[in-house]
């Protein structure tokens, strides 16, 4: 392979970085209304009055939205593939609020202060009612968050609205309960992992305009533009092929992209105005009125033999889905999905639980999708496991791990194509120097140094349901553009992709013109999601190469006056075999557009995978705690991963780097907290700690390549597996350290400190 | 309220609030390299230099820059590319939001600054927030840009 496996810098990686104006608001057109919103001062209230006169009669108001002027069709904003799993809860503005910061009104003006000051003018009358806060205690309160009669789904999740329960799943092999009771040891613990913003650099952002057609512009800073194209509609009534939705760069999304946070009130005002208009959220809006990670209890119990054989694994959770059910039950699902075939040498799995609504900011998608929650209780109980059986962490996973070739209960008797966690375990272990370390070293009188592992497992893609498109088209210059609905939110996928394209074209990255995610001009892709985009888009990318690079052939051998058995292609131009005749591909591209040939040549493909190939990580943390205050300080942390074939070293990275110092946040100083009346607290960066590079301490990434007989070029996914690891791994290394266990995230001085004082 | 300054080399006069802070002025100005992730002077992408000194323009009043010079990237693109491609280098400007506010940071570090060391750059860029990259990689592509070897 040339291209393929070398670290091309990403394609748009100067311009962006030195400030070129690509993103949605640099874009936007100049003189759109500005939308601000009105929003609820209660987590819970009914409107009875809302008076918008004083609003509506200010001048340079362009209009005052409520609940009257809204469609009554309820949708969800979740991006998923249709049918969405998620249910159908929301209204475009709603006379019920369920959250403190839940739409209210909207307003678009000729500026942000005329808007600021409308929102003003609003007169609303609540009647308050007592709200469910708490999600432990959300199932079966005497306040209903969804009592309407309207809210369907697509499909049973076991949603039960009376009881505030969004989702419930079940999935169980083997009897469970059984084989615990005869294991000769039980680890049994409950986990808590708190909310967690997603805190991208770019807040939420979209403007909307009417083209020449009168049809709906809408540009967004979206991980899923086709997806939204669909929200919209049903949310407003309209055609889809009246839609089209254009993401342009977007700086960053971490799966909160991934749910339709701010399209819809950009293009309804366009539609009840017929005007441009932008919405752009500041960093507080973002904090209360978007999502965050599902806050979750975990409870997990295994069973193994006295040789440390680990026969039963059953896990059960409760997540907090918040007002909404955005990602609900596919996030509860994946607690058990990536985290019950780890070990399968298990004779009984169960996974169950439920996602309540409370009256809380949505929870949604983020990085992980509820395998960052299930791993940390998984790998925290595996490590209490471990210390019962008086075994080597290191050693109790390497004797229980799946390894490729095998199968896992919950399967479906499907062999796993790839693996090398194994040789991940012990590179990490060597990195992180854990024969020396484990399990602790006094440095000093009151400073402890210590270190902790974990593992973890995610999807490439969602097997059978994600599919997506490809087009490469030969330009008429020899040039090719390539067309993808995927969407690169930095990570770099509108690069690598290009690099898989190249390679089989046998093409350099300058002579692939890259155009992605506009839902007039590309082919369908779900979006950038699921960790999906390097396996399914690629693998589709690759495919569409490879029938462009067969018509290429087929077209030169025709100029050429030969069968096309009797012609080679070296990316340059098509030759004879015997050397004799040889066309270049320019004047191939030529003549096939505008000369003898007639026939631009084109390649599609579609593809949607029939397995989700884990990649793998074995995560290891060294940390120093302070005894007498508390204190942690990261001081290591090593990464081995099996992501199959890496296609671009650097970028592959800088993901998994990102990736674990977003798990690094979560372990150690992100929350998102409320106070009693349900205001979120926690609502700037004052407040919301994320990491910055002072809190770090070194981070190690090492690949330890394995080859996926179903990947693009042998690769699986690397964009969320990264992020799960740091808070299991980090607590180990705490507990190791001290011997305090801290079963609720954040891992603060003061939990660590009055676990010391045995409080 | 008019307010004259000299904004990357040439004078210029602008209408703004007086209320105003002045990264929303220089947007308007079409000064797009500048990007705002928060408005509580916590993220650094707002960074901009303020009579060669970087600072947070989310948190400095636009009136107050009367008479002053201000340098933001697109003043300082030749320098700037140059550090960028170091960047790129290592994969590390992932999103670029926060590229141009870190690239002004940097670039006025490598001024202030007589001698580099992996702690000196990290204490001087803590202020920089970036949620895509864990860090590393910038400090690499510093380092390389600086010629640290340690």
């Amino acid at each position: 392979m040339k291209i393929v496996g070398t670290s091309v810098p990403k394609i748009d990686g100067l311009a962006i970085a030195t400030g070129a104006p690509v993103y949605t608001d640099d874009l936007a057109l100049q003189h759109a209304l500005v939308i601000k919103i009105l929003r609820s001062p209660h987590a819970f209230a009914k409107i009875t009055a809302i008076d918008t006169s004083k609003a509506e009669g200010l001048s340079g108001v362009a209009c005052v939205l409520t609940y009257q002027d809204v469609p009554k069709v309820r949708f969800t904003l979740a991006g998923q593939s249709h049918p969405e799993p998620s249910p159908f809860d929301r209204l475009i503005l709603e006379q019920i609020v369920r959250y403190v910061g839940d739409e209210v009104a909207i307003v678009a003006a000729v500026d942000e202060a005329t808007a600021v000051k409308a929102l003003r003018l609003i007169k609303v009358e609540y009647d308050v009612l007592e709200p469910v806060l708490d999600f432990v205690t959300a199932e079966g309160h005497a306040s209903v968050i969804h009592p309407e009669a309207d809210l369907r789904c697509n499909f049973d999740i076991g949603l039960h609205q009376d009881k505030n329960i969004a989702a419930s799943h079940k999935v169980e092999v083997g009897d469970v309960e059984r084989e615990l009771a005869q294991c000769d040891v039980v680890a049994e613990e409950i986990f808590f992992t708190q909310a967690q913003a997603h805190a991208m650099m770019e807040t939420y952002r979209s403007f909307s305009y009417l083209d020449h057609t009168g049809r709906l512009v809408v540009v967004s800073s979206t991980q899923i533009p086709f997806h939204v194209r669909r929200q919209l509609a049903l949310a407003l009534q309209l055609p889809a092929s009246k839609i089209r939705v254009i993401k342009p760069r977007i700086g960053g999304g971490f799966g909160g992209k991934q749910t339709g946070a701010v399209e819809i009130f950009a293009a309804i005002v366009t539609l009840k105005t017929g005007k441009p208009a932008k919405i752009v959220y500041d960093r507080k809006e973002t904090f209360i009125s978007t999502s965050s990670r599902h806050a979750a209890r975990v409870k997990v119990r295994l069973g193994a033999d006295r040789q440390g054989n680990i026969l039963a694994i059953d896990i059960q959770a409760l997540t907090d889905t918040g007002a909404y059910g955005e990602h609900a039950p596919t996030v509860l699902g994946c607690i058990g999905e990536y985290t019950l075939p780890l070990y399968n040498k298990t004779k009984a799995v169960r996974f169950m639980g439920k996602a309540v609504y409370t009256n809380k900011m949505s929870a949604g998608a983020f990085r992980g999708y509820g395998a960052t929650q299930g791993t940390f209780a998984l790998e925290s109980t595996v490590n209490i496991l471990a210390e019962q059986l008086n075994m080597d962490p290191t050693e109790i996973r390497l004797k229980n791990i799946i390894r490729a070739g095998e199968t896992h209960l919950t399967g479906h008797g499907e062999a796993l194509g790839s693996s090398t966690l194994d040789k991940c375990i012990a590179k990490g272990k060597q990195l992180i120097g854990w024969d020396d370390k484990y399990p602790r070293t006094v440095v000093g009188t009151n400073k402890v140094r210590a270190v902790g592992m974990a593992l973890t497992m995610q999807g490439s893609g969602i097997a059978g349901i994600d599919t997506a498109s490809a087009e490469i088209r030969l330009n008429d210059d020899g040039n090719y553009t390539l067309l993808l609905g995927s969407t690169d939110m930095g990570t770099g996928s509108d690069t690598i992709l290009a690099q898989m394209a190249a390679e089989v074209l046998e093409a350099a990255i300058g002579d692939i013109i890259v155009t992605t995610a506009d839902t007039d001009i590309v082919p369908y892709d779900p979006g950038s999601y699921a960790s999906s985009t390097t396996y399914v888009t690629g693998t589709a990318v690759i495919n569409a190469a490879k029938v462009l690079r067969q018509a290429i052939l087929q077209q030169g051998a025709e100029f050429l006056h030969h069968a096309v058995e009797d012609v080679e292609f070296d990316g340059k131009s098509v030759t004879t075999l015997d050397g004799a005749k040889t066309i270049s591909l320019p004047k191939i591209a030529e003549l096939s557009v505008l000369g003898n040939g007639k026939l631009q040549l084109v390649g599609t493909a579609t593809f949607g995978g029939e397995v989700s190939p884990p990649p793998y990580i074995a995560g290891f943390a060294e940390v120093e705690v302070d005894t007498l205050t508390g204190k942690v300080e990261l001081i290591d942390y090593v990464a081995a991963v099996d992501c199959g074939t890496v296609i671009n070293p650097n970028l592959a990275r800088i993901q998994a780097e990102g990736g674990i110092v977003q798990g690094i946040g979560m372990a150690m100083f992100e929350d998102v907290k409320y106070d009693p009346a349900g205001r979120m607290q926690s609502d700037s960066f004052m407040q919301y700690k994320i990491p910055c590079r002072k809190d770090v301490g070194r981070i190690r990434v090492e690949f330890a390549t394995s080859y996926e007989p179903t990947g693009p070029f042998g690769a699986k996914s690397i964009g969320e597996v990264v992020a799960n690891t740091p808070a299991p791994a980090i607590l180990h290394a705490v507990y190791n350290a001290v011997g305090v266990r801290v079963q609720n995230l954040p891992l603060t001085p003061e939990k660590v400190f009055l676990g010391l004082q045995n409080l | 309220m008019q307010v004259e300054f000299i904004l990357n080399g040439q004078r210029i006069e602008l209408a703004v609030e007086k209320n105003e802070f002045l990264a929303e002025a220089l947007r308007k100005a079409g000064m797009l390299g500048v990007r705002q992730g928060c408005n509580t002077s916590s993220c650094g992408l707002c960074t901009v230099w303020i009579d060669g000194k970087p600072t947070l323009s989310c948190s400095f009043l636009a009136l107050r820059a009367a008479g002053k010079s201000i340098t933001t990237i697109e003043g300082v693109q030749t320098e700037a590319k140059e550090f960028a491609a170091f960047l790129t280098a290592q994969g590390a400007e992932q999103c670029g939001f926060c590229s141009p506010g870190f690239i002004m940071t940097v670039l006025a570090m490598k001024r202030e600054l007589t001698t580099y060391s992996e702690e000196a750059i990290i204490h001087y860029l803590a202020g920089n927030l970036c949620r895509c990259t864990g860090y590393m990689g910038q400090l690499r592509a510093v380092k390389a840009y600086l010629g640290v070897t340690e």
